[in-house]
């Protein structure tokens, strides 16, 4: 046995853009353990739940992420919806759903793109995050806000999309459905790129199964676990079917998460479809009472809301477990085995989002 | 598996107009509901301090003695809730973003009219605008 040498990968490393730190114990250039630490960006937003009234907190749990941020605050109001006994207004969880899906999609082109820069491919990084600017600019035409949404309200949401606003929404979105399919054939078919990601960090069903893998590291190896099919929100009247990919490796999530950005237009053009005419929002009166699990698929994987409330304005306990977190104890089983040149690359492969994870 | 499957993206791109703006000096694209930053407008306001209580960071400071509104810029984080509570209407959404700052400044501050007395001779007189340059 060759002697083992620790090097420390992050806090602050050029494919990281959030401070995630691993240290890599290597024989030679082979990973063999992996310790993680994170801790650098604790901001303690669960605990405000106790200053802002329940009603607030939704700007606060939307903050939670900068990216899956509309998600965040989507799932903290459907969990003190259900508290309350709250029938929400069947416009309202169309539109909830179409802003969900719309997140999905600028999460994952922003991922393309992270991810084809940590390959040294800038050229697909800069188109990835150009078709990103399309999503970016309808998000911001529906809500008001590029990244931050702010639309989700205990009730309800506070915008409403007009009939001709969703047709054109659906035009644009067919015209980047092309642009996409260019996009991601660099992805599918590409020889370098396969070259690269065939075969390296690789995670087989059982273990993702049993490490918790959440959301697109999950159904690259090839485990179902897609929690829009528990048929939140509207999701329930939508045809959709789950993208797995059997290979567990880093190609496979890669293919997954590629895929899984045309089942999100085509989500939303059901929902344009299907959306019902009728009020967005309703009177809400009261306080929550009672504790509520509030689940949802986020573009990273499953996120859970635990809402505890005791009848007055302000909450008493509010608990996120965030994709990220539950998917460190799989990466630090991928990275075992794989080159340190690689390992950039395969830390990405799980999309990790430490403001996410450290809340 | 192919090669050059980026050469047709390149070649298109080489023919197209560029996709970003030379920002500032060109305006960035707005929607009508894009959230720049909230504006007043001092004529209107009856110092119900609605804004003040909604406010989710608690940018805003409404003084009813001295009859100023108040914005910190800086901790405003533009969620537009103040604009949907305030009973008058006097707070607006602007579509721009206020101008990048080089301190830690932002504070925006205003005198407002006040509540508007029934009797119509009898009009508020604005809080004095030279005391408030000076602070």
């Amino acid at each position: 046995m060759s002697k083992q040498v620790i090097i420390p990968f992050g806090p602050q490393h050029p494919v990281l853009p959030e401070p995630l730190h691993l240290d890599l114990v290597l024989e030679d250039e082979t990973v063999v353990d992996v310790i993680p630490s994170i801790g650098y960006v604790h901001r303690g937003l669960e605990k405000l739940v106790e200053k802002r009234e329940y009603t607030e907190y939704v700007f606060i749990a939307e903050r939670i992420c900068g990216i899956c941020s509309y998600i965040h605050s989507n799932t903290y109001v459907s969990g003190v919806e259900q508290i309350m006994g709250l029938e929400v207004p069947e416009r309202a969880q169309y539109l909830r759903t179409i802003w969900s899906e719309l997140s999905r999609l600028h999460s994952h082109l922003l991922w393309l793109g992270l991810f084809a820069d940590g390959l040294g491919f800038e050229s697909v990084f800069m188109n990835a995050w150009k078709l990103r600017e399309h999503v970016l600019d309808e998000l911001e035409a529906t809500t008001g806000g590029r990244v931050i949404q702010g639309v989700c309200k205990v009730g309800g949401v506070r915008r409403d999309i007009s009939p001709e606003k969703l047709d054109e929404m659906v035009k644009g979105l067919k015209e980047l459905e092309k642009e996409l399919e260019r996009l991601t054939n660099v992805f599918l078919y590409d020889r370098s790129i396969a070259s690269r990601l065939k075969g390296v960090g690789m995670l087989g069903k059982e273990d993702a199964y049993y490490l918790g893998a959440v959301g697109p590291t999950a159904r690259g190896s090839g485990v179902p676990i897609d929690l829009r099919q528990t048929g939140y929100n509207v999701y329930d009247k939508i045809n959709f079917k789950p993208v797995v990919e059997m290979e567990g490796d880093s190609y496979a999530r890669c293919i997954v998460r590629a895929k899984e950005m045309f089942t999100s237009i085509d989500i939303i053009e059901q929902c344009v479809k299907k959306i019902p005419d009728g009020p967005v929002d309703m009177k809400v009166t009261g306080a929550p009472n009672g504790e509520f699990f509030s689940r949802a698929e986020q573009p990273r994987g499953e996120v859970i809301h635990y809402i505890k409330g005791n009848g007055t304005k302000h909450l008493v306990r509010h608990r996120v477990r965030t994709p990220t977190f539950t998917n460190i104890p799989p990466l630090v089983k991928l990275l075992k085995g794989v080159q340190l040149a690689d390992v950039p690359v395969v830390v990405l492969t799980i999309d990790p989002c430490i403001g996410c994870a450290e809340r | 598996m192919t090669f050059f499957e980026m050469t047709g993206t390149v070649i298109r791109s080489l023919f197209k107009k560029p996709a970003t703006l030379m920002y500032p000096v060109r305006p960035g694209k707005k929607s009508s509901l894009s959230r720049g930053h909230v504006t007043i407008d001092p004529e209107n306001c009856i110092l119900c301090r609605s804004c003040q209580r909604k406010c989710p960071t608690g940018a805003i400071c409404v003084e009813a003695k001295e009859k100023t509104w108040q914005i910190d810029r800086l901790r405003c984080v533009v969620c537009n809730a103040c604009v949907d509570v305030c009973p008058t209407k006097c707070l607006t959404m602007d579509t721009q973003y206020t101008p990048p700052m080089t301190s830690r400044a932002g504070i925006y501050r205003t005198p407002v009219a006040g509540p508007k007395k029934k009797a119509p001779a009898a009009t508020v007189p604005a809080a004095p605008a030279a005391e408030l340059a000076e602070e």
